[in-house]
């Protein structure tokens, strides 16, 4: 469930923490192109740099780790696909002639892999960093105030509000399905998945009944009753959130240009192998 | 036999939620737990069962650290009933949730029917074998789940706050059934607020605060000391209540059982007259 804690919010105060949601959602938004736009290696290990001073100047550097140690494993399954994909076929993703038999293909192939393993990395880096800075406050006002209907707002916050939950509801229906000697490491591949049944069942079914209860306890509360809906705090752009707008506005602008004019070379072809 | 040694344990988030606890719980015990929310009574009771380990010190069940064994060896011997049924009830039939642990813990076929037509039995549900466990009431969800542990007989049954949602008449019958496990000579333990209920029971209490052991000893000499149960913010049972406020009339001021207080009363209203 780790890969959860860096999704999960902390009241912590910084420079980051009091950045307008809607530029930081931005600046990562200019993260995730530049990760699509850029598929070489050496590209990548530079946007993996780029959201690191964030991270420490918003504190948040130990629960950030632990979401990239969370999604390890999807990291090595990405690889994993990659890599075999990438022997198979290796025609369709570079310039391979042929199968792959020299070390060199090898070596091609590899960087190619790594490469696609660490576009994921640097998504799931930022984007926790967004999450991590972000209350989910501030994000269903940063929805609204972006003219998003209220019920999509809600429903939205809702969801990343649950996400904690039910991540330690998972856990301790794990520990009571433990106790009654169930072992989720043991027998072969499919008997493992099948190990789940016991807790996705009640986390589902707890999951179903609180959506209930979530909307009747709506309901009587008068949920919908007024048209127009007001707000207690609007969030306002400061200074601060004009520099990180202007900073990644740059950033996009470089990296589209450089993605237009510049062809930025693969580690191989650097050290030309 | 349970020793807990200098046992410490700090959560992953850097909570320390048990600050040097010593412990020994005999085989046949009846141990209540109590405390405020937070006071680490949970977090104790789950390194019985090995769900959780310890940060440092040691937690030995007959004579074994809990570290070398697994949760499923050691919940052989140790039953957790967990406080929340639906975080463990996943099964189509009553019949079938009450035999998963013996299924895990590898009895004979014959063995588990003979386990599961037993468990139905000593908690009256054999009328809903064939029943889904999620069209049940919330009484007798948690009595099939209280089934589901003890039909593998551990000689340790751990409950995490057994009278939370129980009606009266539940929660009297639910008493009995303690009362009687414990007399069969097996180690109950119970993490509960209820004062009411302890004192009926009148167990070893243990009390803990922020962690630590604040106190231990029989239930009469602990419920009835009031400095020490407003420190762990409990309130002393009700009878017990009334002898304090009445401590005018020379009445004892030790007495948690109703049934002695009547005694008394009479007593004292006999002599009068």
């Amino acid at each position: 469930m780790s890969v959860f804690e860096g999704f999960k919010f902390r009241t912590v105060t910084s420079i980051i923490h009091k950045l307008d949601p809607r530029i930081k959602f931005f600046f990562v938004t200019v993260l995730f192109v530049m990760a699509i736009l850029f598929n070489t290696l050496p590209a990548l290990i530079v946007l993996f740099f780029i959201p690191l001073p964030f991270v420490f100047l918003a504190k948040v550097n130990r629960q950030w780790l632990r979401s990239l140690r969370g999604a390890v494993f999807l990291a090595v399954f990405i690889f994993a696909t990659n890599f075999i994909i990438g022997y198979f076929y290796p025609n369709q993703s570079t310039e391979i002639v042929g199968s792959v038999d020299t070390l060199v293909e090898y070596i091609i192939i590899l960087e190619r892999s790594t490469a696609m393993t660490l576009r994921f990395v640097v998504l799931i880096a930022s984007f926790s960093i967004f999450f991590l800075t972000t209350s989910p406050d501030h994000l269903g006002l940063a929805l609204q105030q972006s003219h998003i209907p209220y019920e999509f707002c809600f429903a939205f916050t809702t969801a990343v509000r649950f996400v904690p939950v039910l991540a330690d509801e998972a856990q301790t229906i794990m520990d009571a399905q433990k106790a009654r000697g169930l072992e989720l490491e043991r027998g072969n591949f499919l008997k493992r998945v099948r190990n789940y049944i016991p807790i996705l069942i009640p986390l589902i079914v707890n999951a179903i009944r609180r959506s209930l209860e979530l909307a009747e306890a709506m309901e009587s509360r008068a949920w919908g009753a007024s048209e127009k809906r007001t707000n207690l705090y609007v969030l306002k752009l400061k200074r601060a959130d004009y520099i990180l707008a202007a900073v990644s506005v740059l950033m996009l602008t470089i990296a589209i240009f450089i993605w237009i004019y510049i062809p930025i070379p693969s580690l191989t072809q650097l050290l030309s192998l | 036999m349970i020793e807990v040694k200098n046992l410490h344990f700090t959560y992953s988030t850097g909570i320390e939620a048990l600050n040097g606890i010593n412990l020994t719980i005999d085989d046949g015990e009846f141990l209540a737990v109590m405390g405020q929310n937070g006071a680490g009574k949970t977090t104790l009771v789950k390194h019985f069962n090995g769900l959780l380990k310890p940060t440092t010190g040691e937690v030995l069940v007959d004579g074994i650290s809990t570290r070398e064994l697994s949760v499923a060896k050691l919940a052989r011997n140790v039953g957790f009933v967990f406080q929340n049924p639906d975080h463990q009830l996943f099964s189509e039939t009553v019949e079938d949730e009450i035999a998963f642990a013996l299924k895990n813990f590898g009895f004979e076929e014959n063995v588990i029917k003979k386990q599961v037509d037993w468990a139905l039995n000593l908690l009256d549900i054999v009328q809903y074998r064939k029943t889904s466990p999620f069209m049940l009431s919330g009484g007798e969800r948690k009595r099939v789940a209280l089934a589901s542990i003890l039909a593998w007989d551990p000689k340790v049954v751990i409950l995490d706050e057994p009278t939370i949602g129980q009606d009266h008449q539940q929660k009297e019958k639910l008493q009995q059934f303690i009362l009687q496990l414990n007399a069969q000579k097996k180690t109950v333990v119970v993490v509960t607020h209820d004062v009411e209920f302890v004192a009926e029971c009148n167990p070893r209490v243990l009390v803990m605060n922020e962690g630590k052991i604040l106190s231990e000893g029989l239930a009469e000499k602990i419920l009835t000391n009031k400095e020490l149960i407003e420190q762990a913010s409990i309130v002393p049972p009700q009878i017990t209540q009334i002898f304090l406020e009445l401590i005018d009339l020379g009445l004892p001021t030790d007495v948690i059982d109703v049934h002695e207080a009547t005694k008394i009363l009479l007593d004292r209203l006999r002599k009068n007259s």
